[in-house]
């Protein structure tokens, strides 16, 4: 069991604001982290990590990483953490890379098996492909048996293939040590397929806290269909309206009545759902 | 021509590396901290620590050399403290220009150490720390071995810098053979009587030495940039 209180004050791009947390995640959850840049989800990775200070109280198991008295060095904490940028260190093979962190070499070629990495154990990371420099970093991460890990947007600079493949490892990796993990991410599929649960941030705090499937699931009443879009145009055909909205990454044309054009405007984010009908899928 | 260059005395080339050699690993044992320290500090007192590193680059030597001298002397309490405690004398002698030359060549050790440290990926020392590796580990094992050009040349220009040093080696140490005359004295002191032959021979010989470790460096630095790929 991991409890977290914890505030501290950010001085984001969007002026002061106050990153003001207080979540219980229990052991060998999976938790997906989201939100708008700038809402605070990697400077509470950081603080949960100690590379950064705040104020309130951090307990894991009964030991506390931070209170008033006690903050306890990143170098004690026994957490694993991806960074964005992987952070390997260059001047060392990828099996140094594992083993600087625990010298341990069974355990070491257990985490390069299960990543497809063993043929590469002897190449300097930056020899390797974004895809191969981001597995060797969680197998780093994993080296010391964490009691938490910690991933900030792992797979952000990845293309969708790859996301795929390594969505896989990363669950793999989280069944075979069940390590309590906490991962910053804006994907929805990715969040649905890893997570079992979504704590949503914003402006430093708790917006939403839930199972992926109520909070990312945009339907409310008896919707059968409803995305999220952004409306690109509103054009006026005779007497009526026609709203061009950009949902994910095709276009819809929606008529709307005169009321709902003058209600939004270009730019705004809408809610497009049908009701009572069937769809039909073509393949 | 042979006899010219048997009957030269190459003592003062000798001390002048033996000189530079010994200021360089001193420089760099006390650099690394300091140097660690000036890249990762938010501290208000770090421009003064900056500011005071760098001093010896822009004060004229004759300048340096002159407070180096008032305050090794046995008349100052520093002189007179490792005279009485150590019965050693820091002026005109080659342990005064020791520690002189750590004055001097300061700065050059500092400046690419620091600048180095700075280079290093944050994220990467983070990983360590996280990894549960102290700062000492963290500075050998990762911050050093990622800037090796950054290390090569601090060591390098110090060294070299050492070695072409004049004005605070005469003012501290004088020109005392196999003690404190360097090389760069004993051209000087050549040219005052006229020896242009040695001097011809001793300049050139500067020249060739500082020439080829300047290009060594900068083919060993082009080497690892494209190793490390930065």
């Amino acid at each position: 069991m991991i409890k977290i209180n914890i505030n501290k004050q950010l001085h984001g791009a969007s002026g002061e604001m106050l990153l003001d947390i207080n979540l219980d995640i229990k052991e060998n959850d999976f938790v997906a982290l989201s939100g708008v840049s700038g809402s605070g989800k990697t400077t509470l990775l950081r603080i949960l990590a100690g590379l950064e200070n705040a104020k309130g109280s951090i307990i894991i198991d009964n030991q506390v990483w931070l209170s008033n008295k006690v903050n306890l060095a990143p170098q004690k904490r026994e957490i694993g953490f991806v960074f964005q940028d992987y952070a390997l260190f260059t001047n060392m093979s990828v099996e140094e890379n594992l083993l600087f962190v625990n010298n341990d070499k069974s355990l070491a070629n257990r985490l390069l098996k299960i990543t497809e990495l063993s043929e590469l154990k002897n190449r300097l990371p930056n020899t390797l492909s974004g895809g191969q420099k981001q597995r060797v970093s969680l197998c780093r991460a994993m080296m010391n048996k964490p009691k938490l890990l910690l991933l900030d947007e792992p797979l952000s600079a990845l293309d969708p293939t790859m996301r795929m493949k390594l969505q896989n490892e990363i669950l793999t990796l989280h069944k075979e040590f069940n390590t309590t993990t906490i991962m910053v991410s804006h994907d929805p599929s990715e969040i649905y397929r890893l997570s079992n649960r979504v704590i949503v941030l914003n402006q430093g705090k708790i917006i939403n806290d839930g199972d992926a499937k109520d909070i990312l699931l945009k339907i409310n009443g008896s919707q059968k269909f409803s995305f999220e879009g952004e409306v690109l145009d509103i054009i006026k055909i005779d007497i009526i309206y026609v709203a061009i909205i950009s949902i994910g990454q095709q276009l819809v044309e929606v008529v709307i009545s005169e009321e709902e054009a003058s209600n939004i405007s270009v730019g705004k984010i809408i809610n497009v759902g049908t009701k009572a009908f069937s769809p039909t899928l073509s393949f | 021509m042979i006899d010219t260059f048997s009957s030269l005395d190459f003592a003062p080339f000798i001390l002048s590396f033996k000189l530079a050699g010994l200021t360089t690993v001193i420089l760099f044992i006390l650099s690394v901290p300091l140097a660690w320290y000036l890249s990762q500090t938010k501290s208000r007192i770090k421009p003064l620590l900056e500011a005071l590193t760098a001093l010896p680059i822009i004060l004229p030597p004759s300048v340096l050399g002159f407070y180096i001298l008032v305050v090794l002397s046995q008349n100052s309490p520093v002189g007179s403290f490792f005279n009485d405690v150590f019965d050693i004398s820091l002026v005109f002698n080659f342990t005064g220009l020791v520690v002189a030359s750590c004055f001097y060549s300061l700065p050059f050790m500092v400046q690419p150490l620091q600048g180095g440290f700075e280079s290093i990926n944050k994220n990467m020392l983070e990983a360590s720390y996280i990894a549960g590796k102290s700062k000492m580990v963290t500075i050998f094992k990762v911050a050093l071995p990622n800037m090796k050009p950054a290390v090569i040349t601090a060591i390098i220009i110090t060294f070299a810098h050492t070695v072409g040093e004049f004005g605070v080696v005469l003012m501290v140490g004088g020109s005392i053979p196999e003690e404190t005359k360097v090389a760069s004295v004993a051209i000087y002191e050549m040219v005052e009587i006229m020896d242009y032959t040695g001097a011809h021979i001793y300049s050139a010989m500067m020249v060739s030495i500082s020439f080829i470790v300047l290009l060594g460096v900068y083919v060993f630095n082009g080497r690892q940039n494209r190793k490390f790929g930065i």
